[in-house]
């Protein structure tokens, strides 16, 4: 026998039923707009990716007009569709092998790249942690101001800030070496304001027991603070690096001859005879940085994170 | 009996102080290196650029001209069109470097499945160098490439993306799609540190999904939202890698950039006028900072009384 108030119970449970089922379409939905979405995102990686495994002719076939310029420097159009092409009729690795052992002059770049950011990097961070420990421990009016200045640099974009610094590399005679780029870049105030900002996290009173213990100001550096901001400095590495490695400005103000660009700037020069092979140097070139993000990837959410400062 | 109380007063003040002065030097030792870089490569040539742009012509020529060099500057048509699509650039781009990261934060907030693998693909263009993702933008924005095929299939006439009107949209597709991941990090984070218990509190109440976004999350998010327009403007500067890595140095006038004016500045040797513009930029730089700093200043107060 029904009562009314089983009735009630059947009328809320097929309600609750019946809501449960919208919200699982309406989940279904977004993750599949969000699925194409990053499907979108990822395929000019995966475009790179794939072409580069295609033979020189089948590229030329396909882009071949693309890459191609008339006499007047203008651009040809050719009725012929360009075909883009997700995956090779024939899967080769001859533009590998060509970069690789062939062609010396692209992996003299991608080592020219290497030679100009790895020390950035490096520097950059050491640099940041000792002014990061500067302006953690006594904050006075000064380095606030400091601090504040640091700030409106770092948020200078780069065509501002390289004026100042051409003008000096220029005064130092150290234009068109790889000075120009390493001094400015293992300076730039960028990872001092991020560091900072992860070292005003640390408790106080953790450095005050580590006084009491009798640690000097260096022992505080060196036992708690630099060991405490190394998840931070893994980061902000992360941050530099891919800055630096996807350096345009500063090659092309510091550098007279393009010989001496990096691959960042070099790879958009690639000429009409060699289509075939920039995908495959483009291949190579972000490898690096992918391999990184691989096993970097919570670290560089991190880091994006403590930028924003929540609570900072 | 009075008791001298002088007598009595401990004083470690003076011994505090004392190693209060020498830890304070050695906090400014740790500063130095870094300090030293800025000074050198940073502040000094700063003050010494804004003396080249009152001089008439610095290696050689040292007469004060006052604010001349400002006035050629401005005067200058390349350097209006550069100012023009910059700005045209900025007022478009830098929105919806906001709003769809917002979006996509706020979706990835969701309970849905693949939560992880959605952030990990929406990060990775950040990571790619311009330089290898050029090859396949120049493919699909070639006139006879996929981008007019798709609208050629949609009934619309083909598009000369790069020597057109059309060349500020692919502009601005090209820094969305490197932006969007590191703004949308951003606003997770953000959105992570929205108290539990108040959105708790709020489903009890079976508030409105809009009503929970507007009156919480909304709420907690105004720093970071002042963050992110502030590093969407700052790196909204940096698709002069794409422009000059598409066009090289001299593209065509809808590209031209204020960052290419620059650029072609140094080659020129026109210190003085550089200078000038550079001390243009920066005002520009720090008045809309400084606005976006008040504005957020307003209405973080408005959520504290609230």
């Amino acid at each position: 026998m029904t009562t009314k108030a089983d009735k009630y119970i059947k009328k809320a449970r097929k309600l609750r039923r019946l809501k449960r089922g919208k919200e699982k379409l309406k989940i279904a939905i977004i993750t599949l707009l969000l699925a194409f979405v990053a499907c979108i995102f990822l395929s000019p990686i995966v475009l790179t990716m794939t072409n580069s495994l295609m033979s020189q002719s089948e590229i030329k076939a396909n882009y071949g007009q693309v890459f191609s310029t008339d006499a007047n420097g203008g651009k040809t159009y050719i009725s012929k569709q360009v075909e883009l092409k997700f995956i090779p009729d024939m899967v080769s690795v001859s533009q590998y092998y060509t970069v690789l052992f062939k062609s010396a002059d692209y992996l003299y770049k991608f080592w020219k790249s290497v030679i100009l950011v790895v020390p950035i990097v490096i520097f950059q961070i050491l640099v940041a942690v000792a002014a990061s420990y500067g302006f953690y421990r006594f904050s006075g009016k000064l380095k606030t101001i400091i601090f504040f200045t640091y700030i409106i640099l770092m948020l200078m974009p780069y065509q501002v800030t390289l004026v100042p610094n051409y003008l000096v590399a220029k005064g130092l005679g150290i234009i068109d070496t790889n000075w120009a780029i390493w001094l400015p870049g293992i300076f730039s105030p960028f990872s001092v304001y991020l560091i900072t900002k992860y070292m005003k996290r640390i408790p106080v009173s953790l450095i005050e027991a580590a006084e009491i213990d009798g640690c000097n100001d260096y022992q505080v550096f060196s036992k708690i603070c630099f060991p405490l901001s190394k998840g931070c400095m893994i980061s902000c590495g992360i941050l530099v690096f891919i800055d630096y490695w996807n350096m345009v400005e500063q090659p092309v103000i510091m550098y007279k001859d393009e010989a001496d660009y990096p691959l960042s700037v070099f790879l958009s020069k690639i000429n009409e005879g060699e289509i075939g092979l920039a995908f495959a140097v483009a291949t190579i070139y972000m490898f690096l940085p992918l391999l990184i993000f691989l096993y970097g990837e919570d670290y560089l959410v991190e880091g994006i994170s403590y930028q924003g400062g929540v609570k900072g | 009996m009075k008791i001298d109380l002088k007598k009595y007063r401990v004083k470690p003040k003076n011994y505090m102080d004392k190693k209060d002065a020498k830890s304070k030097r050695v906090s400014w030792l740790f500063l130095f290196p870094s300090l030293t870089g800025v000074m050198l490569f940073f502040l000094v040539p700063y003050f010494i650029i804004i003396f080249y742009s009152f001089i008439m012509n610095p290696p050689t020529d040292y007469s004060f001209v006052g604010f001349k060099n400002y006035f050629t500057v401005f005067n200058n048509a390349a350097f209006r069109t550069a100012s023009l699509n910059t700005i045209k650039f900025t007022f478009l781009a830098v929105p919806l470097a906001v709003v769809i990261p917002l979006l996509l934060a706020l979706l990835l907030d969701i309970k849905i499945p693949f939560k992880s693998q959605f952030r990990t693909a929406f990060l990775t263009p950040l990571m790619v160098p311009v330089a290898s993702v050029v090859l396949v933008w120049q493919v699909i924005f070639h006139y006879n490439g996929l981008g007019n095929e798709i609208l050629n299939s949609l009934n619309i006439d083909s598009v000369d993306w790069f020597n057109s009107e059309q060349a500020l949209f692919v502009i601005v597709v090209l820094f969305l799609w490197k932006n969007i991941g590191y703004n949308m990090i951003l606003f997770m984070a953000a959105l992570g540190s929205v108290p539990r218990d108040l959105l708790e509190v709020a489903y009890l109440e079976n508030a409105s999904g809009w009503n929970i976004f507007w009156n919480i999350k909304f709420r907690y998010m105004t720093s970071t939202l002042l963050f992110v327009t502030i590093m969407s403007i700052i790196n909204s500067f940096k698709v002069f890698r794409e422009i000059f890595l598409l066009k090289g140095a001299h593209p065509t006038s809808y590209m031209y950039m204020l960052q290419t004016y620059m650029n072609n500045k140094f080659d020129a040797l026109d210190h003085h006028l550089l200078s000038a513009a550079a001390i243009v930029m920066s005002i520009v730089m720090i008045i809309i900072i400084g606005v976006l700093f008040l504005l957020e200043g307003r209405v973080g107060k408005d959520i504290e009384e609230a």
